[in-house]
């Protein structure tokens, strides 16, 4: 089968072409993003003022003159000039979702005619596999925001690592269209590459929801230590902390068992291909740790003590070994300098 | 959720009851000063059983993980491991001391997953007798304070506490909640719960989980891995002294290994046009028993042989010289023997023969190299451009003399014995390129002629008694696992009760996990309960 040469080239400009619609589409959210802020600071200070007055209110009891008084005073102040809804805002965040949108669809359109030319599915190697990663994390983005508006500030997070990942693998990791190792030549690409493709996107929006959980975190407690406003640049405008928690632990809830199901998978199909079903290759190998610690995620989660930051510590984990798993397995480890290859 | 809120839950729903277990979390436990040993043993069996022990076995697994798929490991490449050694000499010895090249083999990683075991079967045990009973039990009474709850709604109401209740109860009925109504001295009550099939695909996947490791063990014990080349025309048999190498388990001693008889027909590669290889294709003849039919298969990359237990599979391919030699007395002998390629692109490939002619000083013996589709570089040296056998041709050097195939001692098949060509035991007596067809006579009247290139295939035989039982497990366990993480364990209570303005309704609820689903479930159903919402508004919301 030969390679289809022009439409190899197309593909390739394709995918420079959702490179830029991602760039375009991060510019516009993080002016989403920046132009909210007046109306999201105003609300967190609100809320820091309500939170006062409780405490007063609480610790006042039976007080002739409530420290409440105090606090009334300077609210008058800030109170005069409220914050305008933003009109920019919005705008820049539906452009930026249908840049997104745009950039997708041109990825997907890069990798579909890039299957074309090669005439097999399109995630045999690494560049490959890597785009169908990054087409899953904004897939997973997308629906996550499109309904949700408030969650499109995920976005100038999300896109940043997906584009990092795309230019990364242009420059280092890139691979002329070209046919398979026989091998390769079967129905299982589709079923177990599938899988881990998408449960390995899902998992990195996951891993974003945990970190920013994380800033958010030690926002909030600040915030308490000082049971008063706390102006901060990032981490002020982001959602609830619990909001954040709750966001990775759903997309983890979906990606898991996908995760399950392409071990099982890849085990099926080594069965048929390699003569055994388990035989510690590193790549099985990292897939089994990346699996056992996203378990310990999930009992963490169940556990006293551990939930909250230790367990978004472990998300964190469970994704540097999916990076390792994909960056040194498939290179260092299966080049020269290791001797655990085959 | 916050854990303040979980203690306010718990405390509510615990209220002068015994703990749940599978309410509650796993809460840490203080050691026990000055206790008997019954006491102490418990405390470290607890200890054992906590979910933070687990959590911690987890992570020593995976990182235990680590140096196995870092360093070289015997089972997946000795020559590796080897190689290892000669580079670094100091180092290697210790690490393989420590077990490290051979991990999960290891003592200590077997520990490891055998703690983790005994700590899921000391949590299993308990928890599935707990789940047996809260299964056929009623939902528990209602907390006396259901304001305490997060998902809390009350509201007044005119109709009786009877009405009330019996819409509610219909209402959650017809959802598929478990209802039971009391009363209570506050007011009549009525408590409800869903979702009790999470616990139970909690515990099938942990159970489905231990049933794989059963069947993982099982079959290494009665599994058996071979290996052996065979080139086309040849044919073997499944018994330890057919193959090159052979691992067994433990329970394995190679004896009653399932008879089965493979020849091997032919072997193809099918190329692409820039000569990837796309298709491996085996035709092989195989038999069951000595003289029972004889039956064919074509086995390709994906695609092994199976038959009785036994897994035939086509691991490498290469290339077989065949040799006719001419002996000085006019005798002659074929002889074919496997070149191992050393270009796994255009596949030039060395390897030796070694033929005993009787006498014991006068042996011969060939090493070359072949080239598939040979051209010659210069000075008369043969290289190969092409994987495909188009024009072959053999670079042989002929040895004469003592080959030391009398001794017993092993010898490589693809090599021969350099000390006896160093100690001039044998000694090279030719150099010579043949095309196929052509041959060379040596001084002694010896003719060689190379005849033919025959294909030759690697096959591995296996067998895996358990191997089935793990995908079976492992199915189970992907569904119980699904549903675990999607079903929800949540209850509900209504309270009607009269107070000094009149008669009030209050709703409470709490879930186990997936607050904020339940809390958006809480607010459809309270509305309805409450009486607020009709149930011709449900659709516009």
């Amino acid at each position: 089968m030969s390679v289809n040469e022009s439409l190899a080239a197309v593909s390739d400009h394709l995918f420079s072409g959702a490179v830029v619609g991602y760039s375009i589409g991060l510019f516009a959210l993080c002016g989403d993003y920046a132009f909210g802020k007046g109306e999201r600071r105003a609300a967190a200070k609100a809320q820091a003022r309500e939170r006062t007055r409780e405490l007063a209110s609480v610790g006042a009891g039976g007080d002739a003159v409530p420290p409440a008084a105090v606090v009334d005073h300077r609210d008058k102040a800030s109170e005069d000039a409220p914050a305008k809804p933003s009109v920019w805002g919005p705008r820049l965040g539906l452009i930026g979702i249908v840049f997104t949108v745009l950039g997708l669809g041109l990825q997907i359109a890069a990798l579909t005619t890039r299957g074309i030319a090669t005439g097999r599915l399109p995630w045999g190697n690494m560049f490959e596999f890597a785009s169908a990663i990054c087409i899953c994390a904004v897939a997973t983005y997308l629906v996550m925001a499109i309904p949700r508006p408030s969650r499109r500030f995920l976005g100038v997070f999300v896109l940043p690592a997906v584009i990092f990942i795309l230019v990364l693998i242009g420059m280092r990791f890139y691979a002329r269209a070209a046919p398979v190792v026989a091998a390769l030549r079967s129905y299982w690409l589709a079923i177990h590459v599938s899988a881990a493709t998408i449960a390995s996107g899902i998992l990195l929006v996951s891993a974003i929801c945990s970190w920013l959980y994380l800033v958010k975190a030690k926002h909030e407690a600040h915030e308490r230590e000082t049971g008063d406003y706390v102006p901060s640049r990032i981490a002020g405008n982001l959602p609830s902390a619990a909001t954040l928690d709750r966001l990775a632990a759903r997309t983890m809830t979906f990606a898991f068992p996908i995760w399950t199901f392409a071990i099982i998978t890849g085990a099926i199909w080594a069965e048929a291909a390699w003569g055994r079903y388990w035989g510690w290759d590193p790549k099985e190998t990292w897939a089994f740790i990346s699996w056992v610690v996203y378990a310990v995620y999930l009992h963490a989660r169940a556990t006293a003590g551990w939930k909250g930051k230790r367990a978004a510590y472990i998300n964190l984990l469970g994704a540097a070994t999916m990076a390792f798993n994909f960056i040194v397995v498939n290179t260092v480890i299966a080049g020269l300098h290791s001797y655990s290859g085959l | 959720m916050t854990d303040k809120t979980d203690e306010v839950a718990v405390s509510a729903t615990t209220e002068g009851r015994a703990r749940d277990p599978l309410w509650d979390d796993d809460k840490p436990v203080r050691r026990p000063v000055g206790a008997s040993l019954k006491e102490m043993a418990r405390y470290w069996w607890r200890q054992l059983t906590s979910m933070r022990t687990a959590l911690i076995l987890l992570f020593l697994l995976a990182i235990a993980s680590v140096p196995g798929s870092l360093l070289p490991q015997r089972n997946l490449s000795p020559s590796k491991v080897r190689e290892f050694f000669a580079d670094r000499p100091g180092l290697a010895p210790w690490l393989s001391r420590l077990g490290l090249f051979d991990v999960f083999a290891s003592p200590w990683y077997a520990a490891i997953y055998l703690l983790l075991f005994i700590s899921l079967i000391g949590c299993l045990i308990p928890r599935i007798n707990v789940y047996l009973r809260a299964v056929r039990a009623m939902p528990p009474k209602a907390p006396r304070r259901l304001s305490r709850f997060s998902d809390y709604a009350h509201g007044r109401t005119d109709d009786s506490a009877g009405e009330v209740l019996d819409r509610a109860e219909k209402l959650l009925r017809s959802k598929r909640w478990r209802v039971v109504r009391r009363d209570d001295g506050t007011g009549e009550t009525l408590s409800a719960e869903k979702g009790y099939l999470q616990e139970a695909g909690n515990l099938v996947f942990h159970l489905s989980l231990l049933a794989l490791l059963i069947a993982l063990a099982i079959g290494k014990l009665n599994g058996y891995e071979a290996s052996r080349i065979a080139i086309e025309g040849e044919e073997f048999c499944n018994t330890q002294m057919s193959y090159d190498t052979f691992g067994g388990g433990a329970l394995v001693d190679g004896t009653d290994l399932a008879p089965v008889c493979i020849t091997l027909n032919s072997f193809d590669t099918v190329y692409d046009t820039d000569l990837t290889p796309a298709q491996f294709i085996s035709k092989v003849d195989y038999a069951t028993t000595l003289d029972g039919p004889t039956k064919s298969a074509v086995i390709e990359t994906n695609d092994p042989l199976r038959v009785d237990g036994v897994r035939a599979y086509v691991t490498g391919h290469g290339y077989a010289p065949v040799f006719t030699i001419t002996m000085p007395d006019g005798t002659t002998r074929t002889e074919q023997a496997p070149f191992l390629p050393t270009d796994q692109r255009n596949f030039g490939s060395e390897g030796a023969l070694k033929l005993d002619t009787g006498d014991n000083e006068n042996s011969l013996a060939l090493q070359g190299f072949l080239a598939p589709t040979s051209q010659d570089s210069g000075d008369g040296v043969i290289i190969s451009t092409d994987p495909r056998l188009l024009n072959p041709a053999v670079a042989l050097f002929i040895y004469q003399g003592y080959t030391g195939l009398d001794t017993g001692k092993p010898q490589s098949v693809y090599t021969l014995d350099k000390e006896s060509i160093d100690s001039g035991l044998l000694k090279k007596v030719a150099a010579v390129n043949l095309k196929v067809g052509e041959s060379t006579t040596l001084p002694d009247g010896t003719k060689i002629t190379f005849d033919e290139v025959r294909e030759w295939a690697a096959f591995q035989i296996s067998h895996d008694p358990g191997q089935v039982w793990v995908l079976v497990s492992s199915v189970v366990l992907l569904g119980a696992l699904m549903m675990t993480l999607m079903m929800r364990r949540r209850r509900l209570w209504v309270r009607v009760s009269d107070d000094k303005s009149g008669r009030l309704v209050e709703v409470g609820g709490l879930a186990h996990s997936g607050q904020q689903a339940f809390t958006d479930e809480f607010s459809q159903l309270e509305l309805r309960i409450l009486g607020r919402a009709r149930p011709e508004d449900e659709e516009s919301q």
